[in-house]
């Protein structure tokens, strides 16, 4: 009897713990959510940026500021990278070109590919990676610290004096900055062409404004407008939503880097199609 | 409880007709974050020329109380008048005039990190008025410097400054823009006892000299003791206790007294 009651009640002891899983329809629905929230409170900050924009007070100076932090600073990583891309190209490229004879295009095929998307393309993710990233770690930091809100209260307009003009001198130094690489490149692309040669570099430019068309140059440097918008409002919004505690601000600056390389992608995808379909 | 606060309230309303107008009145105050109900029913006045020490445990929406006040957090229900005026009515201009008025302390001073000393000050004052003459910034600036004591910090960084030297340029940067309300969120917390009560004595001066009136959220009984005319205590969102110090100390309720202990 005792041993019925000792076995009955451990029995009920062991009634296994009910675990309620969630079921991946939760989790789908929950993601969506949480996308679509993400995409709302962006567009939002959007339509934010472009009332601001046009609002006086104008902040001149801070975005005078801004683009040398954002512009100047960059330059020597951006210089550097765009002479290696350019040299590193040329002396990959050669061999191909050795095979079919055509070694003399090699000038041409590296501006072309320069211009046109490589040099665009890596300054963006580099401007991303330093740029974007520190918009988005200091911001965040200032989330965290309350400075922004000490900026509400001293009557200034966070949004305007941080996001604005951060947005606006990302836009502007961006496009610069790869005008500069391109420049560097073909410097490298010079370099790596006179390592198993003798190109004189009268030659090899005139090579290179033979080949390029002024459809290479604008659609190219039109895009990277887009790309300094991006960064700069991604930068931003991650910063500036960013969730309070230390946490929160390498949240920020890692999540700015991700979506806005992703993003230099997307509308570099968008930009040659809409180039193409222009250029019949 | 309910009995006392209405007590209270009575008192609270004879003593702020006493003392002459009201600044600051809140009427049935709620604010709310998801479920959280940090405020559930605030009432209160606040004279002008007063001190008005707010006490209560952490999390218990003291920090939110003041952020409502200046306007950085929305209220969810009830009546804030600030010299009268209810602000959840009024528009972009008449707000911001109000909110010109108000000063805010922050716990951790705030300051701007890419600034020196004297751009920390400068900045607010550019801000609200274009009209100053560079002599007349570098004026202001020195007399605000030099109410705090840190005359000869103006061209250091704030990461060169120690933990009081960064709360008395936290004053000194909401004193530049002469507020008649001075909200101090947590003043003297992290301070050694002597700096805590150099900021006390701080903050009695800056109500004699501005004739400032001042809500002051602290958890140091020191400092609560030196600077208030009055203390309220906050208990589960509503103002659960409030007297003198003198008074609120003998309190009954061995809950309030554990405050003063």
């Amino acid at each position: 009897m005792e041993n019925n009651i000792s076995q009955q009640s451990k029995t009920e002891n062991e009634t296994p713990e009910i675990v309620i899983e969630e079921s991946p329809r939760i989790l789908t629905d929950s993601m969506f959510k949480k996308f679509f929230l993400e995409v709302a409170s962006i567009t939002t900050f959007t339509f934010r940026f472009f009332k601001e924009v046009v609002k006086p007070p104008y902040e001149f100076n801070e975005v005078m500021k801004q683009s040398f932090l954002i512009g100047y600073k960059s330059l020597p990583l951006v210089a550097i990278t765009g002479f290696i891309i350019g040299l590193v190209l040329t002396i990959q490229s050669r061999p191909t070109l050795a095979k079919f004879g055509s070694e003399s295009l090699l000038p041409a095929m590296v501006a072309v590919s320069l211009i046109r998307e490589i040099g665009p393309v890596i300054t963006a993710l580099i401007f991303a990676g330093k740029v974007g990233s520190g918009i988005g770690a200091e911001l965040a930091s200032m989330n965290v610290t309350e400075q922004i809100d000490a900026m509400q209260v001293s009557d200034t307009n966070p949004f305007k004096y941080l996001v604005v003009t951060r947005v606006l001198s990302a836009t502007l130094m961006l496009p610069i900055l790869v005008i500069l690489a391109d420049g560097f490149g073909l410097l490298g692309s010079l370099v790596g062409v006179n390592i198993k040669g003798n190109v004189s570099s009268y030659l090899f430019f005139s090579q290179i404004f033979q080949s390029l068309e002024f459809n290479d140059l604008i659609p190219a440097i039109v895009k990277t407008f887009f790309f300094g918008y991006a960064i700069g409002l991604i930068g931003s919004y991650k910063g500036y939503n960013s969730n309070k505690g230390t946490e929160g601000v390498g949240e920020a600056a890692n999540s700015a880097v991700v979506l806005s390389s992703l993003m230099v992608f997307i509308i570099d995808m968008i930009a040659v199609q809409i180039t193409s379909l222009l250029q019949g | 409880m309910q009995e006392n606060t209405t007590d209270i309230e009575t008192k609270s309303k004879t003593d702020s007709e006493k003392k002459g107008d009201v600044v600051i009145e809140m009427q049935h105050l709620k604010k709310s974050f998801g479920n959280n109900h940090v405020l559930r029913d605030i009432n209160l006045t606040i004279s002008k020329g007063e001190n008005l020490a707010i006490l209560g445990q952490s999390g218990t929406g003291k920090s939110v109380l003041i952020k409502c006040i200046v306007g950085l957090i929305d209220i969810d229900d009830g009546k804030l008048l600030i010299f009268g005026q209810d602000i959840s009515e009024l528009k972009n201009k008449k707000l911001v005039e109000i909110q010109k008025k108000i000063g805010f302390l922050f716990q951790s001073g705030a300051l701007y990190d890419s600034m020196t000393v004297r751009e920390n000050l400068e900045f607010p004052l550019r801000k609200q008025s274009n009209s100053l003459s560079k002599e007349e910034l570098d004026s202001l600036i020195k007399e605000s410097l030099h109410d705090v004591g840190l005359d000869k910090a103006i061209d250091k960084t704030p990461s060169e400054l120690s933990g009081g030297m960064r709360k008395r340029l936290g004053l000194a940067r909401t004193l530049i823009l002469k507020p008649e309300i001075m909200l101090y969120d947590e003043p003297t917390t992290g301070l050694d006892p002597i700096t805590s009560k150099e900021i006390s004595n701080l903050i009695l001066e800056v109500q004699r000299k501005y004739h400032t009136t001042s809500i002051i959220i602290t958890h140091d009984i020191e400092c609560t003791k030196l600077t208030a005319d009055r203390i309220i205590v906050i208990k589960s969102g509503i103002c659960g206790a409030e007297g003198t110090f003198d008074e609120l100390e003998k309190s009954a309720d061995p809950w309030i007294r554990s405050f003063f202990e």
